[in-house]
C-alpha cells in the first residue's frame, strides 16, 4: 500500500509539474493569439491596408464600430523610433565606458562599488523616472533653450537612456569579463598599453556580448510606455527637431486606451500598435539568437582552424 | 613624438577618460537616488501616510496586497515551470519551444501584457476595474523571472545531491521535493524577492487591470463580499506606481504634486530595501556554499 502509493504520488506530481510547464506555453500563445486576433481585426474587419498604417500619417480612427476613419500610425512609430534611437545615442557611448571601468580599469572599486549601485537601478520602478522627468527635466530643458514647454524627444530620449544604462551596462560588463585573461597577457607581453588592450584585443573579443547589451537594452526602450508618455508632449506632429514634442505608441495605447470602445475601430487600432510592439520585442529575441548563433560559429570555426594547423 | 609616447599618453588620456564616465554616473545615480527620497520627504507630515484622499495609506496597501496575490499566483507556477526544466524536460522540440517562450514572455512590454489582461480578465469576464486582474496581469511578467530562477538553481546544485537520494531508494519526486528543493530554496528566495521588487514598481501593466481608483471602507475589513472592503481583491485598486501616474494630470487633492513626490520616494525606498535584501541574502548563501568566510 505504502509502496503504491508512493508510486501515485510521483507520477501525480510529475504530471501536475508537466501541466504547469505546459500551462506555460499555452499562455504565450494565448497572448500571441489575442494580439493577432485583435491586431489584425485594423486589416481584415476595417478593411485598412497594412501600408496605410504604416506610412500613413493620418491618424482618425473612428470611437465605433462603423470604421472608415484613417489608421496612419507613422508619426507614433517614428517617435518610438526617434526616442530610441536617442536613447541609445546617448546611453552607448556611457554604458560602454562604465562597463569597461568596472572590468578593465578598477575591477575592485567596480564590483564592490559601481556594480552593485548600477544593478540597483535596474529596479527603480519607470513612473519614478518619468516623474522626476517630468518635474525636473522637462522644465530644464524649457529653460535652458527658451522653449513654450520643455516637453520633447530630447526629454524622452534622456529618460529611456538613464533607464537603459544599467542594462547595457550589466550585459556589457559580463561580456567583457568573459574574454579569457590569456588574450590580455599575450596582447600585454607584447607591449601594448592598457588602452590598446582594451581597445584592440577586449572589445572586439566581447562585440557579441555588448551588441546583445545593446540589442536588450533597445528592447527595453521600445516597450517602455508610462516614463515616456509623461515626457514626449504628446502631440501628434512629426518632431521637426529633438526639442520638439511628438508621441509614441506606447504612450498612444496608455493614454487612449481606456476611452476607446471595445471591438470599434480605434480600439483595434490601437490593438494594432499593441501586436506591433509584440512583434518588434519577438524581432529582438530573434536578434540576439543571431548574435550568439554567429559567435558560436565564429568561435567553432576558428577551433577547427587552429586543429587543422596543429595537423 | 615616438609611438610608444604616443600610446602611452593616449592610455593615461583613456584611463582619465574612464574615471570622469563612471564617477559622472555614480554621482548621478546617487544624486537622483537622494533627490527623489529628500524631495518625498521634505515637508513630511503624518497625513501623508493616512488613508484618506490627502494621504497614500490605501495606495500604499494596495501596493503591497497586489504583491501578496501576486506572488501567490506566480510562486507555484514559476516554481513548477522551473522544476519541469531542470528536471523533467527532456531535450526535444517541445522543450526547445518552453524555452522559446519563456523568454518572449520576460521579454514582453508590460503595456502588451497590461492590455491582455484587460480583455482577458475585465472585457471578457465582464468584471470592473480589479486587483485580482492587475495580479494575474502582474503574475505573466513575474512568472518567467521566477521558472528561470529556479531552473538555474536546481541546475547550480552538486549532483551528489540527487544521486546519493537516488542511492537511498527515494523517487524522483521525493528527491526533488525533500532534497532538491530545499538545497536550492535560499536562490529562489532570492529570485522571489527581486520579483516582488518588480511588482511594486510595475504601473503599464496595471493600467487598465488593476484600475485608477481606489475606494476603502475600513470598518469593513472582513466582509470580503463588500466592494469597498480592503481585503476584498476583487475591487478596484489603485498602486502607488499608478498613483504617481495618475496625478501627473487628475490632481485631486490639493497637495497632489507632494502625494506624488512623497509616492515616489516611498516606492524608491521598498524597491531598494528589496534588491538590497536580495544582495544580502544571495551573498550569504554564496558564504554558506563555498564555505569561505
Amino acid at each position: 500500500m505504502e509502496r503504491k502509493n508512493l508510486f501515485f504520488k510521483e507520477h501525480f506530481f510529475r504530471g501536475l509539474i508537466t501541466v504547469c510547464g505546459g500551462f506555460v506555453i499555452v499562455l504565450t500563445l494565448a497572448i500571441g493569439a489575442f494580439l493577432l486576433y485583435k491586431g489584425l481585426g485594423t486589416f481584415t474587419t476595417y478593411g485598412h491596408n497594412p501600408l496605410e498604417f504604416f506610412f500613413s500619417s493620418e491618424w482618425d480612427p473612428v470611437d465605433g464600430i462603423e470604421g472608415g476613419g484613417k489608421v496612419g500610425a507613422a508619426i507614433y512609430i517614428f517617435g518610438s523610433i526617434s526616442t530610441c534611437a536617442l536613447a541609445l545615442l546617448i546611453a552607448a557611448p556611457f554604458s560602454f565606458g562604465a562597463a569597461i571601468f568596472m572590468t578593465e580599469i578598477a575591477p575592485k572599486l567596480g564590483t564592490k562599488i559601481l556594480q552593485p549601485v548600477v544593478e540597483l537601478f535596474v529596479g527603480i520602478p519607470s513612473v519614478v523616472y518619468g516623474w522626476v522627468g517630468m518635474t525636473v527635466l522637462v522644465p530644464a530643458i524649457r529653460d535652458l533653450f527658451d522653449l513654450k514647454h520643455g516637453y520633447s524627444v530630447l526629454a524622452a530620449g534622456i529618460v529611456l537612456a538613464v533607464m537603459i544604462f544599467p542594462t547595457i551596462t550589466t550585459v556589457a560588463a559580463d561580456a567583457l569579463r568573459s574574454v579569457p585573461k590569456d588574450y590580455r597577457k599575450a596582447a600585454y607581453g607584447l607591449g601594448a598599453t592598457r588602452w590598446q588592450v582594451t581597445y584592440q584585443v577586449v572589445l572586439p573579443a566581447a562585440k557579441s556580448g555588448i551588441l546583445t547589451g545593446i540589442v536588450l537594452g533597445l528592447a527595453r526602450a521600445f516597450g517602455e510606455a508610462l516614463a515616456v508618455a509623461m515626457v514626449i508632449g504628446k502631440t501628434r506632429a512629426f518632431p521637426t527637431s529633438i526639442l520638439s514634442p511628438t508621441t509614441n505608441l506606447t504612450a498612444a495605447i496608455a493614454s487612449d486606451m481606456g476611452g476607446a470602445m471595445e471591438g470599434g475601430e480605434y480600439n483595434m487600432a490601437l490593438w494594432t500598435m499593441a501586436l506591433l510592439l509584440f512583434l518588434i520585442s519577438l524581432g529582438f529575441i530573434f536578434l540576439i539568437h543571431c548574435i550568439s548563433a554567429r559567435s558560436e560559429r565564429e568561435l567553432s570555426g576558428k577551433e577547427n582552424e587552429k586543429r587543422k594547423a596543429t595537423k | 613624438m615616438d609611438i610608444t609616447k604616443r600610446a602611452k599618453l593616449m592610455d593615461k588620456f583613456m584611463t582619465g577618460v574612464f574615471y570622469v564616465v563612471a564617477g559622472f554616473f555614480l554621482l548621478l545615480l546617487v544624486a537622483f537616488a537622494g533627490y527623489v527620497i529628500g524631495k518625498g520627504f521634505k515637508g513630511f507630515t503624518p497625513s501623508l501616510l493616512s488613508f484618506s484622499e490627502e494621504g497614500i495609506g490605501n495606495q500604499l496597501f494596495n501596493t503591497l496586497y497586489l504583491v501578496v496575490l501576486a506572488l501567490l499566483i506566480s510562486v507555484p507556477l514559476g516554481i513548477a515551470a522551473g522544476i519541469y526544466m531542470a528536471e523533467y524536460a527532456k531535450p526535444g522540440r517541445f522543450t526547445k519551444f518552453l524555452r522559446i517562450c519563456i523568454e518572449t514572455l520576460s521579454s514582453l512590454p508590460s503595456i502588451v501584457v497590461g492590455l491582455f489582461g484587460y480583455l482577458v480578465f475585465i472585457v471578457l469576464v465582464g468584471a470592473r476595474w480589479n486587483l485580482m486582474s492587475g495580479a494575474l496581469a502582474v503574475s505573466i511578467l513575474n512568472l518567467p523571472l521566477i521558472a528561470t530562477t529556479t531552473e538555474d538553481a536546481l541546475r547550480s546544485l552538486p549532483k551528489g545531491y540527487k544521486q546519493g537520494s537516488f542511492g537511498l531508494g527515494a523517487t524522483h519526486w521525493e528527491t526533488i521535493s525533500k532534497v532538491m528543493i530545499p538545497a536550492c530554496l535560499p536562490r529562489i528566495v532570492t529570485g522571489i524577492i527581486l520579483a516582488a521588487g518588480r511588482v511594486f514598481g510595475e504601473a503599464a501593466a496595471l493600467l487598465y487591470t488593476a484600475g485608477m481608483s481606489t475606494d476603502i471602507n475600513w470598518s469593513r475589513v472582513w466582509k470580503l463580499n463588500s466592494p469597498v472592503s480592503p481585503l476584498n481583491p476583487f475591487r478596484p485598486g489603485e498602486t502607488l506606481s499608478l498613483h504617481i501616474w495618475a496625478s501627473r494630470t487628475e490632481a485631486l487633492a490639493p497637495n497632489a504634486e507632494q502625494i506624488a513626490n512623497f509616492s515616489a520616494a516611498v516606492l524608491l525606498i521598498l524597491v531598494f530595501s528589496f534588491s538590497i535584501g536580495a544582495r544580502i541574502l544571495s551573498r550569504r548563501i554564496d558564504k554558506k556554499m563555498t564555505g569561505s568566510k
